[in-house]
């Protein structure tokens, strides 16, 4: 039997709730590096821990039995797929989150019914995609599109987006001026199970063990009106462009980068860091967003520039070729290759011979776990090796292969994590820096121009320092 | 490595395929006929082409099979359109706002999720759209057209049923609910949970028996409307326009000799139905639909042009429709000698035949004579053998031409 436990936010509640129901899994404390736990009361019980969000996918492709997440990603994955082999067992009562439809205070909308009225074509982002379109549907917003992210969509609104569907952490939404006129959804942390684990094997043990815990009464959190708005106003004056920066482990090289180039950003890194820092650069606003958001959002116009790897851009172009989203500036930091990777272990030893596995038939079903979706079923395709299927991950990737996915398509700076997985590197796919992305129309508009030509020379005397 | 086609695909085999060609010649002999012009939409249409229209269902729209497309970076999903006649209004709108009675018939498939996968997510359907007449004498025709193919397809008899979009929202009016509520139990109506109404307190005694009466009670005849009208007294102000077009319609029907029957509860369909709404049924089950959509061409931008139009829907009529497994006067030519002339021989052979008008096919060794009424087999030299398997008769004949007299003496 196989249990997907989760990082992150539900980590403490879900080990305490196992401890106290005498399970307990060495190791599943936040600390441990391994993603391979054990437990002493279930021997027979296999557990890994995942991203929450990869959690609801692992147990419904019958990777897993059992996993708990929040009822957030279940949802979010249901909502397009109500069909497969995943069920909610329980709610665990914990880890409660709630998923609103969040708007910009500037934008003077108050309820969701005026929403509709006041745009041309909705312009959604938000980390569930599946879940921003029924709730775009069940609006009946006449014209809408959803722009997906991996994260920060509390940054968007107004400029780059009409509406955010995200949740609240650390009082974001009243930092960015965003006022929630819709709960989505209130999340909990919940038991799912894929129904032909339950068909096949007797897991009653385990799951007597896994029970909801006493949370008390929460009242929810009134809408709208009674928030208090601190965020600065964020002018938007014509003739201004939008800089994106990327946070992550990006952010820190592109802040030394930023230095070498003697341009001055407050804001952007260490305790201060917020996501929309200050910078010294005149007719500039710049966000800080995830770095695999940014393509999409530069193709879109709602960002001029932004600094991102070359990885991100080229994962966007296989999706959408004749993107407007391009390279300017390749700006040389933050190298990586991306790699293809079977199990240390495997006979594989380069993508001939993988290609032969596949033709013997000893591959029937070639699992492929990669946060790149679109370079990894590019790459799929280029080299011949249906059938097979892409599993998304959204992080600690090299922990799939052999149990869950029979290659990885992963990043690697220097090598060493994917040695100490033991994990062997078949081929090299691209190499890749950070870079300078624009639109390829950028300079048709004769007020950004100017600007752009300027602020993207400014940035290039980064270079070679 | 075997490899099945999509879950809730069908595939449409031979025989099928004979059945299928046959509903569309008769479908398109018909509608052709009645001076409708064939057009094709493409497969796949902007989502925001039905989202703007705020005439499907969240439900509808929450199964179309929507993507992105290649250049689909903004965001904004095209689907594989899941119905037949907002495509038509939006091609209407986008071509031919000009005619200004603009009769128009299509051939295509329509795309639904269906969760089991056990019912078929791609239907064909045949339908006609009639864009300019809001007369209910429009309605008519297009009840009569159906009637008509349906009929020349010998199915069996076609039970037409009749509806009004106008009644039933006049009557979810008089019941006491906001907007929301009103979209909500329309929506379920039109989804074919009429009971929905009925079971609404009104507090009104004697509004409840009126709505009761109304989804209750069936008649085939403008009389029966007459009588309706009558029965409904002091009711009857809002529900008049309606139920003096259906009597129109029934009126038109009675002097066609159209049977039909009033059946207010068979109401089903789309939200932007805004008059008289049809069924067809044979057999107990659901062969077609439309009805009237006046204001739907504004609503995919074109000009406010009323319309009304109907579907067939082509797999279950398949499964209704028999047709003899037909005895095609079909050639098979062969040859036991596999000399490079023997074979040239059977070319020329199936390629006379051919001009003159027969089906014929080559054996390359694997082919069951069965399967046809006629074998000839090439002898060598100028011999050839003749076979009609439907009698055992054989006869050895020395050119083409006397093969093709001896075909078509047989007829």
């Amino acid at each position: 039997m196989k249990l997907a436990l989760p990082k992150g936010r539900l980590l403490n509640d879900t080990a305490a709730m196992l401890d106290r129901a005498g399970a307990g899994i060495e190791g599943y404390d936040g600390k441990s590096r391994s993603y391979h736990l054990e437990c002493a009361r279930f021997p027979q019980l296999r557990s890994r821990v995942f991203q929450e969000r990869d959690i609801p996918i692992q147990v419904a492709i019958g990777n897993y039995d059992l996993g708990i997440c929040g009822l957030d990603w279940v949802k979010e994955l249901l909502s397009k797929y109500p069909s497969g082999d995943l069920m909610t067992v329980r709610s665990l009562g914990y880890g409660r989150c709630d998923l609103y439809a969040v708007v910009s205070s500037q934008t003077g909308v108050s309820s969701v019914d005026e929403i509709d009225e006041g745009f041309d074509r909705v312009r959604i982002v938000s980390e569930y995609p599946n879940l921003a379109e029924s709730f775009a549907l069940k609006q009946r917003f006449k014209r809408f599109s959803v722009l997906p992210i991996v994260g920060g969509g509390e940054v968007y609104p107004p400029e780059s987006a009409d509406l955010a569907i995200t949740t609240e952490s650390d009082g974001s939404f009243a930092d960015n001026g965003l006022v929630p006129v819709a709960r989505i959804l209130t999340s909990r942390a919940c038991l799912i199970a894929n129904r032909n684990g339950l068909a096949r094997a007797d897991l009653s043990e385990l799951l007597a063990c896994l029970q909801p815990i006493e949370t008390g009464e929460e009242s929810d959190a009134p809408l709208s009106a009674a928030r208090k708005v601190t965020a600065k106003e964020v002018a938007d004056e014509k003739g201004a462009i939008r800089l994106a920066l990327p946070d992550g482990h990006l952010s820190q090289t592109a802040a030394e980068f930023f230095k070498r180039a003697d341009i001055e950003l407050r804001g952007y890194t260490g305790k201060a860091a917020t996501r929309r820092p200050e910078i010294s650069l005149p007719d500039v606003t710049v966000k800080v967003i995830r770095p695999q958001d940014m393509p999409l959002q530069v193709a879109n116009g709602n960002f001029d520039l932004a600094i991102t790897g070359e990885d991100w851009l080229q994962d966007h172009l296989c999706r959408f070729p004749s993107s407007p989203a391009m390279e300017i500036v390749k700006l040389g930091f933050g190298a990586v290759r991306v790699v293809a990777v079977v199990s240390g272990d495997s006979k594989v030893s380069d993508v001939g011979s993988l290609q032969d596995m596949v033709r013997q038939g000893l591959l029937p079903r070639i699992r492929i776990a990669s946060e790149y979706v679109n370079i990894a079923d590019r790459y799929a395709i280029d080299n011949h090796l249906e059938r097979y299927k892409i599993i998304p991950t959204w992080g600690a990737s090299e922990a799939f292969v052999p149990d869950d996915a029979d290659l990885l398509i992963e990043n690697t700076e220097t090598g060493e994590t994917l040695a100490r997985h033991n994990l062997k590197v078949i081929d090299t796919i691209l190499e890749s820096t950070a870079c300078l992305v624009g639109h390829r129309d950028m300079l048709s508009d004769p007020d950004k121009k100017d600007i752009i030509e300027r602020t993207t020379g400014v940035i290039k005397r980064g270079l070679g320092k | 490595m075997k490899t099945d086609r999509c879950k809730g695909m069908r595939d449409l085999l031979p025989e099928d395929m004979i059945k299928f060609r046959r509903v569309e010649e008769v479908f398109r002999r018909c509608s052709s006929r009645w001076g409708y012009d064939e057009v094709r939409t493409p497969t796949l249409e902007y989502l925001h082409l039905f989202t703007a229209v705020g005439t499907l269902t969240p439900g509808m729209l929450g199964r179309v099979y929507s993507f992105l497309d290649w250049d689909g970076w903004s965001g904004e999903r095209v689907v594989l359109r899941p119905e037949g006649t907002i495509p038509a209004a939006r091609l209407y709108a986008e071509n031919l706002t000009g005619v200004k009675a603009c009769r128009l018939s299509y051939v295509g498939n329509i795309f639904t999720f269906e969760e089991t996968g056990k019912e078929s997510r791609e239907q064909w359907q045949c339908g006609v759209e009639l864009i300019g007449p809001s007369q209910p004498s429009a309605d008519a025709e297009l009840v009569t057209l159906a009637g008509e193919v349906l009929n020349e397809l010998d199915l069996g008899q076609p039970e037409v049923r009749l509806s009004h979009a106008g009644l039933i929202k006049a009557l979810i009016g008089e019941l006491d609910l906001d907007a929301t509520e009103q979209t909500h139990i329309f929506d379920q109506v039109l989804e074919g949970n009429i009971k929905a109404l009925g079971e609404i307190d009104t507090g009104n005694a004697e509004l409840k028996k009126a709505i009761s009466f109304l989804l209750e009670v069936k008649g085939n005849s403008s009389g029966f409307m007459q009588n309706i009208k009558a029965l409904l007294g002091d009711n009857i102000t809002r529900f008049e326009p309606s139920l003096n077009d259906l009597t129109q319609i029934a009126e038109y029907l009675d002097a066609v000799q159209c049977p039909y029957q009033i059946d207010v509860a068979s109401g089903r369909g789309f939200e932007y139905y805004t008059g008289a709404m049809f069924q067809f049924h044979i057999d107990g089950k659901r062969v077609g639909g439309g009805g009237r959509y006046d204001d739907l061409i504004s609503l995919v931008g074109g000009p406010h042009v009323p319309a009304s139009g109907f579907a067939l829907f082509v797999d279950p009529i398949i499964d209704l429709l028999k047709i003899e497994n037909p005895v095609a006067p079909r050639v098979l030519v062969q040859t036991e000698d596999s000399s490079a002339e023997c074979l040239k021989s059977c070319l020329g052979m199936a390629h006379s035949l051919r001009g003159a008008g027969y089906e014929a096919a080559l054996d390359h060794g694997e082919t069951e004579p069965g399967d046809y009424r006629w074998v000839v087999t090439v002898l060598g030299g100028d011999r050839f053998r003749l076979v009609d398997q439907s009698t055992g008769k054989e006869r050895e004949l020395k050119s083409a031409a006397e093969v093709r007299k001896t075909l078509k003496g047989a007829g």
